[in-house]
This record gives C-alpha cells, structure tokens and sequence, in this order.
C-alpha cells in the first residue's frame, strides 16, 4: 500500500517525484527541513538510498540533500501530477 | 584618513564562502575562538583602497535561527552584541547561483538584521553548466541591493566586491545598499497577525525588565520552538515568557500563521517574487558530470569500494608517510641534543636541555607531519566535495553508537593519532555530537600505544601460531589490544549521549554539494591554518608538561657521581671505538698480505711478506686481549652508571611518587617501577619504555629490555612479570588518558578545562578497571 500511494518522503520510490504537503512536528529538525526548501507545494525526487538504506538521497530546489528515513518520515506528500 | 571598517562574511556551506574570505583578507588572519563558545573567529585585516577593513568571517550556515550557544554568536556578532566584535558597518551575502533559491533564504534573514548588505553571486559556471540563467541587474533592482558576480576560486570579481563594500559603507550607492526603513519590520514578509504578535512580545519583554530587544530576536524567538532565545531570554520570568510564547503560537496557528511554518511559507513567497523573472532554468534538469559521478561514488558496491580504498589510503598516509618526517624529526633532535651536550658539560642545565627542552619541542614537532598529512586529506576531500558522501555512506553505521556519520573521518584518524583526529572534528557542526565524538577519539588505538604493547608482547607471548599457522598468539593479542578501545568506546559514546549530552538526535538534514576540483590555495591555507594552531596554542602547554615530567624525574638528587661517571664512560667508549677500528685496519692489512703472498713470485717476497704476516697476527692477538679487557671495564662502568641513573631516579620525586603510588597500583599485578613508568608516560605513552629502560638500569638499550623484564625480580624472589601483567598493563594503556598533547588539544577544541580533566578521569578510571579485571581475571589461570 505504502509503495502505490507513498504518504511521507521516505517511502517515495527511488526515481518518482512528489509535491510536499506539510512538515509535521515544530522543532529544530522540521523548522531545518523547511529551510532547506521542504515547504508545501515543493516537488522533491527521491534519488536513492545510502549502501545500508539509511540515509536517503532526495533533489529538493535543484541540489541534492541528504535525509534520514527518520525525519523524511516527518514529510507528508501527494503525487506531483 | 577614515575610519576602519568592519564587514562581516556570510553565507551557506559549500558557496565558496571561505575563497572569497582569503581573496578578501590576503592570506593573514587572526584566528581563535569567540570567548566562552567552541565557534572559531576569524577576522582578517587588510585595507581596501588604503581604508583599514577588518573582515569577520562568520560560520557557514543556512539560517540565521540560533538553536545553540554556537549559532547564537554569528546572530550577535551582526547586531554588535558581540563583545569583542564591533557591530559590522556592511554584511556580504555569498550566494550560490546555481542554488539561488535556498541561497537567498539567508538573504532575507540577513536583511531583517537592518545592517547594509552586499549581495555576491558566486559559481555562476556552475549555474551555467546546469542551464540556470541569472539577470543581475534585474536580481539588484529586485532586491534594492548591490549584486556583484565572482569566479572566488579564480580570484575575479574580487575587486567588484571591494568597490561595492566601500560604496555601501559609504552610503553613496544611490537607491541600493539602503537598509530597509527604521520601523518597519524589516522586509516585511511576515503576515500582519505575526507582526502584531512580535509587538506584543516586545511590550512583554520590557515588562519582564528586558526592554528593546532588538526585532529580529523578537521573531526568533516566536519562531524557534525551544530554540535558544527561548529558553536563555535573560529575565527572571522565564516560566511565564514560555506561557506566554505558547499561548501566542497558539493565536497564530489560529489565525492561519503555525510557527514555524510561516517563517518558510513567508521567506520563500518573499524569495519567488524576488527570482520572478530574474531566474531562467530549464524545466529538465540537465545530467553534469557531478551527476554521473556521483552515481558511482555512492553507489551500493562501488561507491562503498571507493570509500573504503580512500579511507585507507588516507589511514595509511598519517600511520606511514608521517613516518620518515618523523624520523628525520627525530635524527634533527639528536642532532641538536649532541651538539648542546657537546657545548655543555653535564650536569642539571645539559639535562634541562636536553631531555627538558629539546625533548619538548621534539614532542610537539612530532605531531606536525600527522596534523600536516590529515588535514591536506581532510581539505581536499571536503573542498571536492566528497566528505559529505563520506558521511552519507557511514551514517547507518555510525548512528548505531549515537554518532552520525561526520564522526567517522575523525574516529578513524584518531586510530593514527587522537590530535590531528580531535581537531577533524570540527566538521561535526552539532555541539553534543562533536563532544561526543572528541571524548572518544583518545580510546582509539593510536600509533604510540603500539610500541608498549610490542614490548610486552615480544617479552612475555610466545611467537606460537594456531590453524596451521595462519593465526599467530603474538598479532592475535596485538589484534586484541587494537581493538579494544574502539569497543570500549561504543558504550562510553552511548552513556555520554545519555548523560552529558542528552537531547532529541541532531539532524542529519545535509546538502550533497556538486563535486568540484579543489582550490589548492584554500586547501594549503587551511592546512596551514590548523598546524600552526596546534603549535601555538596546544605545543606551549605540552611543552610544559614536558619540562614538569622531566624535572620530577631529575630532583631532587645529587647527579654531580654520575655525571663525572658519564664523562668517564663516554671516554671509555670513545677508546673503544678507536681500538676497535685500529683492529679493522689490521685485519684488512692481514687479507692483503695473503693474497699478496698467493702472486709472490719471488722466494724473497714471500719471505718479506711472511715476515710482516706473523707480525700482524701477533699485534691482533695483543689488541685482542686489550679490547677484551677495555670492554669488559667499559661494560663495568655503564652497568655502574646505569644504576645510578636508577636509583637516581628511584630518589626523584617521580620515584618518590612512584613509592607511594604502590599500593593503589598493587591490585592491578604492578610494582612500584611500573607505577613510575606511568607516572613518567603522562606526555606521551611511549616514554614508559624509556622510564622503564633507566630503571631497570638497561640505559637506552631497549633491544635488552625484554629480558631485563623477564628477568625482573620481587624483593621475595618472585618474577615481577608474568603473562596476566603484561596483560594488565597493555590494557591499561589501551584505555588510559597518558597523552598530554591529547588533553591539551581537548582542551583547545572544547575551550574548556573541564573537559579535558574530564576525559583524563573518565579514561584513568577505565584503565584502572580494566587492568584490575585483567589481571585478578587471569592471573589464577594464565
């Protein structure tokens, strides 16, 4: 289920792309995530996984950055149509 | 003649930011921390068309939204809070054109601080290479602010930016480099409901006795969420300021603002409007050659084999190609030693001298060609960009013991030596992971541990192999004493991350820069940067430890008997030597004579030649028997020697300690000598094999020194040394703090005393634990 309709950042497939809906939480590590251009209506692709599958890879804003499954959990998605 | 200038430097990581800052300022940089914060300061002064200019290079980072004590200072350094910064007469704002978007985030957070503000957009081939286009003029107007375009790494536009902070001091750059108007809140991005609220924390705080905050602080502190405004605001009613910060976030998420989504929601609107226009790039984003290499370079198999062969690469240059700097270090300091010894006669001030002080020097030199190797790595590495895929690929493993996967770099350098390791660490830009990380590093199995456990092993562990002699007692137990700290220091990292340094897991939120060729001159400024830090700030304070170390072992005690020995002695020696090579003249005369007498025609030859043969022969056996006597009387005198430098040192303070010491000692299998030799080995672990070698009356032979061990005796007739010993002393060394240089450098990257002490507490009493449990757990079988 999780892999047809991905709901957070981490369980996007490598390769698809998706439009962020919200941040959830109000600490240090979703108010980074914001800054770093994680905000609603953002596309993001998801690029792949480190070797043991932690952390993950992701194109926000046109650079690459580096999240971990924990806080890509944090990232609510929709599809990008 | 104006006024001096101070500007300020700012922007992300991985902008170039540090280029543009030794383009700016020449090479000549003072350096050291702000005081009270582990946070480095960097002002650079230089003049900019004959006006004196300081520039403060500020910490690379995305937003101005300080969470700690550390990001509080660039924050207050830009609204002169700063103590011993003056507030900056301009900001200059690098931006990374090929990531301009996130870039000007930090932009409109700057802008809010009301200070002038040169914009300068930097790596524009790299946007160029993606397809990104960028009006400048059009960004300038947009903006009311002066944008100047630089190559940093190819050192153009450098004298643009000069121009553009001189004319923004001045004020005299027309409509541009005005701050926004006085009054307004700053850009005024903020929805309506939250500058009203900003106002009402204003009014509150001048309540609470803490009047005219400065606006920007007001903001962040609705904003950051347990953030360090919030929780240091610096009034008595703190309790009720949080309340009343709840209840207000409550009014906001209301009233359609939920902090802190506002602040992106409304910075990045801001950023839109701005880019509008301004910004052209391609709907596809085109593949570069940073794209494709970095397929590989983290690539499950082959981007895990990379790293793995880099690594190594990079262990193996500090663990060997150090090693002949070293060595020519170490010749130099003999060098030096002879030639003050050859000036001076002996006694208290050639000791000093020798042994104090250009032992001293040599042991802070010694470190030099590590630090100097590990940071060429470490700068080129990080410059590339290849660093942040280095903690991308350790992070799983890494967040296993509570570290992330920054901490791996200097983990790993600390197992060549724990000071070039401890100063990596200021990659980790979160304060509890990177004193985690420092308080650690010294369990790491350094090169100087492995000289004590090569000792004891070759004296007590047979060279027995196992499986058919692939697996070896001796590299079994080498392998084991290796290892030991690292496992170890799993659980000492998860109690300090429950202890100490509590708090939520830092994020590993981190951008993968594109890969870049690295800048050799910011990569030699930087190695540069930290050798001569270490020197200056850490070597005087080893230095010392050094001179205290060697007075202890030298008073009190009357040297003047083995000092006149050691003028005989090595007058004895020098005899010898001049024998001995008269002996090899004769035998070389003695060859030739027979294969002279092998081609003599002549029956008078022969005669002449067996003549001078016999005669030879009979000069040899006579200066044999000299020598042998000579030796003998030498040897006679150098065990006398020796053991006056024993006992001299038996006398010393050190002895003394050493004495009194025993007890605590005796548990671990120790008698008093092995308590000097820890006593002695506190600036460098490797010094208990000499202190060993003096008292154990072997001088400086140390090939003797494992049968002097094996043959050391108790008053009671018993071997001081057996296999549950060795053991009990290579695990207190695997686990002790017998480093000064270490501390010191502790002490240097923390800024704080108490975290050196604490370290050499903590890992005393592990060592003493661990020696206890080794030897009362082996000895009733070993």
């Amino acid at each position: 289920m999780a892999a047809s309709h991905p709901e957070t950042l981490d369980q996007l497939t490598f390769g698809q792309t998706a439009r962020v809906v919200a941040v959830d939480g109000v600490d240090a590590i979703s108010a980074r995530l914001m800054e770093m251009g994680l905000f609603e209506g953002e596309v993001v692709e998801s690029l792949g996984a480190a070797p043991l599958g932690d952390p993950i890879e992701f194109l926000v804003c046109g650079y690459r950055l580096s999240l971990r499954k924990n806080e890509a959990r944090r990232v609510r998605i929709a599809s990008h149509e | 003649m104006s006024e001096p200038l101070t500007i300020a430097l700012i922007g992300n990581p991985n902008t170039g930011k540090s280029t543009l800052f030794n383009a700016l300022s020449g090479s000549r940089a003072l350096t050291g921390n702000y005081p009270g914060v582990t946070v480095e300061k960097k002002i650079g002064r230089t003049q900019f068309e004959g006006r004196q200019v300081d520039v403060v290079d500020l910490p690379g980072t995305y937003s101005l939204a300080p969470r700690s004590i550390d990001e509080m200072v660039a924050v207050n350094v830009l609204l002169g809070r700063q103590a011993d910064v003056k507030r900056p007469d301009v900001v200059v704002c690098i931006v990374d054109a090929s990531n301009i978007e996130r870039n000007l985030y930090l932009v409109s957070q700057v802008l809010d601080l009301r200070l002038p503000v040169v914009v300068v957009l930097n790596m524009c081939d790299v946007a160029a290479e993606r397809g990104i286009q960028i009006y400048e003029s059009m960004l300038s107007c947009r903006l009311g602010l002066p944008v100047v375009r630089t190559e940093a790494h190819r050192q153009r536009g450098i004298e643009d930016v000069r121009k553009a902070v001189l004319s923004a001091a001045a004020g005299s750059a027309g409509a541009t480099a005005k701050p926004p108007e006085p009054g307004s809140s700053g850009l005024k991005i903020f929805p309506e409901a939250f500058r009203q609220e900003c106002q009402a924390l204003s009014a509150k705080l001048t309540e609470f006795g803490r009047p005219e905050t400065p606006e920007y602080l007001l903001e962040r502190m609705l904003l950051d969420v347990g953030g360090w405004l919030e929780t240091h605001a610096e009034t008595p009613r703190q309790a009720e300021l949080t309340d009343w910060l709840h209840q207000a976030r409550a009014r906001l998420a209301e009233q359609g603002c939920p902090v802190p989504a506002v602040e992106a929601r409304s910075r990045y609107a801001w950023v839109r409007k701005v880019l509008d226009g301004v910004l052209v790039k391609p709907t596809t984003r085109p593949v570069t050659f940073s794209d494709k290499l970095d397929r590989v370079l983290t690539h499950h198999i082959a981007g895990l084999a990379v790293f793995v062969v880099l690594m190594l690469i990079v262990f193996q240059a500090i663990y060997r190609g150090a090693e002949p700097v070293k060595d020519l270090f170490t010749a130099a300091q003999q060098w030096v030693a002879g030639l003050v010894g050859g000036l001076l006669p002996p006694g208290p001030l050639n000791s000093l001298l020798v042994d104090g002080v250009v032992g001293g020097v040599g042991s802070v030199l010694v470190f030099l060609p590590q630090i100097v190797v590990l940071f060429l790595f470490i700068a080129l590495l990080e410059d590339c960009g290849y660093m942040a895929r280095a903690a991308f690929l350790m992070d799983r493993l890494m967040t296993r013991v509570g570290l992330s996967g920054k901490s791996f770099v200097p983990l790993m350098s600390s197992f060549a030596c724990a000071v070039p390791g401890i100063m990596a660490t200021r990659v980790i830009e979160n304060r509890r992971d990177r004193f985690t990380t420092i308080l650690v590093a010294p369990l790491m199995s350094c090169s100087a541990r492995q000289p004590v456990y090569w000792l004891m092993i070759a004296a007590f562990f047979p060279a027995t192999y196992y499986a058919g002699g692939w697996v070896g007692l001796r590299e079994l137990t080498m392998f084991g004493m290796t290892s030991l700290g690292a496992l170890v220091a799993i659980p000492v990292a998860w109690l300090l991350k429950q202890t100490f340094f509590r708090g939520e897991t830092p994020p590993f939120v981190m951008e993968l820069p594109g890969y870049k060729w690295p800048s050799p001159r910011l990569v030699l400024n930087r190695v540069y940067d930290r050798a001569r830090a270490f020197v200056v700030r850490a070597g005087t304070l080893i230095f010392a430890t050094n001179i205290l170390v060697w007075g202890a072992g030298y008073f009190p005690g009357d040297h003047s008997q083995a000092d006149a020995l050691q003028v005989v002695v090595d007058q004895a020696q020098e005899e010898l030597a001049a024998e001995k090579e008269a002996r090899l003249n004769l035998e070389t005369r003695q060859h030739e004579l027979a294969t002279q007498l092998k081609s003599a025609t002549t029956e008078q030859q022969t005669l002449g030649l067996k003549t001078e043969s016999t005669d030879v022969a009979g000069r040899l056996t006579e200066l044999d028997q000299k020598l042998e006597a000579l030796s003998g009387e030498t040897a006679l005198k150098v065990a006398d020697l020796n053991r006056q430098r024993s006992e001299l040192l038996e006398n010393s303070l050190l002895g003394r300690l050493g004495h009194a010491i025993e007890p605590v000692v005796s548990p671990l299998g120790w008698d008093w000598r092995i308590g000097v030799g820890v006593l002695a080995s506190f600036p460098a672990r490797e010094v208990i094999i000499g202190t060993l070698g003096t008292i154990y009356s072997m001088g400086g032979d140390e090939d003797g020194l494992p049968t002097a061990l094996q043959e050391a005796r108790r008053p009671d007739g018993r071997p001081v040394y057996s296999i549950p010993v060795a053991l009990s002393i290579m695990v207190f060394f695997a686990l002790c703090a017998q480093c000064s240089s270490t501390l010191m450098v502790i002490h240097r990257e923390t800024n704080d005393w108490r975290w050196a002490l604490f370290t050499f507490a903590y890992m005393t009493i592990l060592a003493y634990l661990g020696a206890f449990l080794t030897y009362q757990g082996t000895r009733s079988w070993l």
